[in-house]
């Protein structure tokens, strides 16, 4: 598609073109302007590199990082690729190390991504080797910025990223603080989906509570997130991050569950343990779904707590990387009851399974008219706060941004 | 102290296999609990996960019941695509170890959605206990999927 054609529907962002799912150029300036903007984007837990020397590989944007704790403790991030021949460094997804080596020429890097060794540099038998200009110092791995916030990891291409609480805003950091309260986390273990969707309509998907409540059969008939519930809908000054706030209602059916047509009234658990939930946090919220722009959802859905980490592949797919977590103060029945909760969430997940199936059919159908626009409409037209589901409000924040940052 | 398995029961192991395929790929899907003890485990746990120690499974059922859950939760409440699914369990071994079949098994499971062509959904390993129940049958006690294929390919709805 030509720019010319790209022009967004109206001024707002009631309306929304299909082509910014697949347009490829779209995508490209996504992870210039979005990705390696003026962000904090989730990398990793602290929890997964508490010893010095310990790495995890990530992806922020479409690029390959490392996130490794050096030999004095400090976190530090840096691209995964040699500055020799652009090779990826290294191959594994996590380890303990004190250097890099590039399998290629064997450069190798310290845990700062300081370039360290170089075979050959002067030569063999005063023959070859680098000319004398040449300085280590100069080619060391593109460093990223680093904020740590209560054991959680963000990192920035960016050179000067906003403080990480004004970069959240208020709200949204009250209740990041919420979950990450500065007690140890405890690593539960990962699940990773690659789903074939652009990586917005993730976002989307949680932003969203008017789909909870009719696309997710199970929550509904567990009473577990529904449209008749005390709820809200809260986003930052800017709209980039949002909150869905949520209490668990009654299982079963109510006067406000008639226009959802299949609440499965007669289904009971056959063995309970599944679904027992505690009420762990000093507020009354069961659920908390956060999305902070523009590559983490933070999951409070009761017991079960999990970190999702967006890494878009191209236009049309993404990786949704899943870290499960709970407190390093957990009772081992705690731990369990978050083990089982898991069985809502994720690839397989009673609950989220709804979501990566129907992102798949958002990306078929859009793809297929890139021309046309879809329509956002539910709860009005503007971008406000709201004490209840039955909006898109979130949705509409979160493109006006869009808008803006990607100059659309 | 392990022992070596006779030919009848390893032929008989081989059997429970391949009736738990034929159960999730051609169904009925709500006798496929039947094949587990009423105390039972299943695990479908990522290979990361399995070599970290680290708990996380994606599906965890801690009883029959929480299986039947399970089958009736994917059948009346899941939204998804209709797919087939084809299972293929190989190199099934085991050994006796206190009263128990001890197993390993090889799977891979081929998924075809309507309008694609066919594509490994998981491959991994089975890591079963096996009991000899009253009735005379084997059952499994646990069963744990431990899948190599740690990038889901999108969904999976039903048990692996």
């Amino acid at each position: 598609m030509t720019h010319n054609e790209r022009v967004w529907p109206g001024d707002d962002a009631t309306r929304l073109p299909y082509w910014i799912y697949s347009d490829p150029d779209i995508y490209q300036r996504e992870m210039s302007r979005i990705f390696r903007g003026s962000i904090w984007a989730y990398a990793a837990i602290e929890a997964e590199i508490p010893e010095p020397g310990d790495f995890r590989v990530t992806r922020i944007g479409d690029r390959s990082v490392i996130v490794i704790r050096d030999e004095h403790g400090v976190i530090r991030a840096f691209v995964n690729r040699c500055a020799h021949r652009g090779v990826k460094l290294c191959r594994q997804q996590r380890g303990n190390t004190r250097f890099f080596v590039c399998p290629y020429h064997q450069w190798s890097y310290d845990a700062q991504g300081r370039l360290k060794g170089v075979p050959f540099i002067k030569g063999v038998k005063q023959m070859g080797g680098m000319p004398d200009d040449f300085r280590r110092e100069d080619h060391g791995l593109p460093t990223l910025a680093v904020t740590v916030r209560n054991g959680v990891v963000f990192v920035s291409f960016h050179e000067s990223p906003p403080p990480f609480p004004e970069y959240l805003g208020e709200t949204n950091l009250r209740y990041f603080d919420r979950v990450f309260d500065g007690r140890k986390l405890r690593l539960l273990g990962y699940s990773r989906q690659l789903i074939p969707g652009n990586w917005k309509l993730m976002f989307e998907n949680i932003k969203d509570p008017y789909h909870a409540s009719l696309l997710h059969v199970f929550l509904v008939t567990f009473g577990l997130f529904r449209a008749d519930q005390k709820s809200q809908v809260r986003m930052d000054a800017t709209g980039m991050h949002a909150l869905l706030i949520s209490q668990r209602g009654e299982a079963g059916k109510s006067t406000d569950t008639a226009d959802i047509s299949n609440l499965r009234e007669d289904f009971t658990l056959e063995d309970p343990r599944l679904l027992d939930p505690v009420r762990e946090y000093s507020d009354d919220a069961t659920v908390v779904m956060q999305t902070i722009w523009p590559n983490l959802i933070v999951q409070q859905q009761s017991n079960t707590l999990a970190l999702r980490q967006l890494q878009p592949r191209g236009p049309e797919s993404f990786e949704l990387h899943w870290t499960f977590f709970g407190y390093e103060d957990d009772d081992e029945t705690m731990t369990r009851r978050r083990l089982r909760q898991a069985n809502l969430m994720s690839s397989a997940g009673l609950v989220s399974a709804d979501d990566s199936e129907v992102i798949k059919l958002a990306q078929d159908g859009t793809r297929e008219h890139p021309k046309d626009a879809g329509v956002l409409l539910m709860g009005g037209r503007d971008t406000e706060d709201v004490p209840h589901m039955v909006t898109e409000a979130a949705i509409r924040a979160f493109y006006v941004r869009y808008r803006e940052v990607m100059e659309l | 102290m392990s022992a070596a398995i006779d030919v009848a029961t390893q032929h008989e192991l081989e059997q429970l296999h391949s009736r738990y395929a034929a159960l999730l790929d051609d169904g009925p899907l709500a006798q496929w609990p039947e094949l587990f003890t009423e105390e039972c485990l299943y695990l479908l746990i990522p290979r990361d996960n399995h070599d970290l120690d680290l708990p996380l499974a994606i599906m965890r059922c801690e009883s029959r019941g929480m299986l039947r859950d399970r089958v009736r939760a994917v059948e009346q409440t899941v939204m998804h695509e209709p797919r087939y699914l084809r299972h293929h369990i190989t190199n099934a071994t085991a050994v006796w170890a206190d009263g128990e079949l001890h197993g390993v098994a090889h799977y891979s499971v081929l998924e075809v959605l309507p309008d694609a062509l066919p594509r490994v959904l998981s491959c991994g390993r089975y890591v079963d206990r096996v009991v000899r129940c009253d009735d005379g049958r084997l059952r499994y006690a646990e069963r744990r999927c431990i899948y190599d294929s740690v990038l889901v390919p999108n969904t999976i709805v039903y048990p692996v």
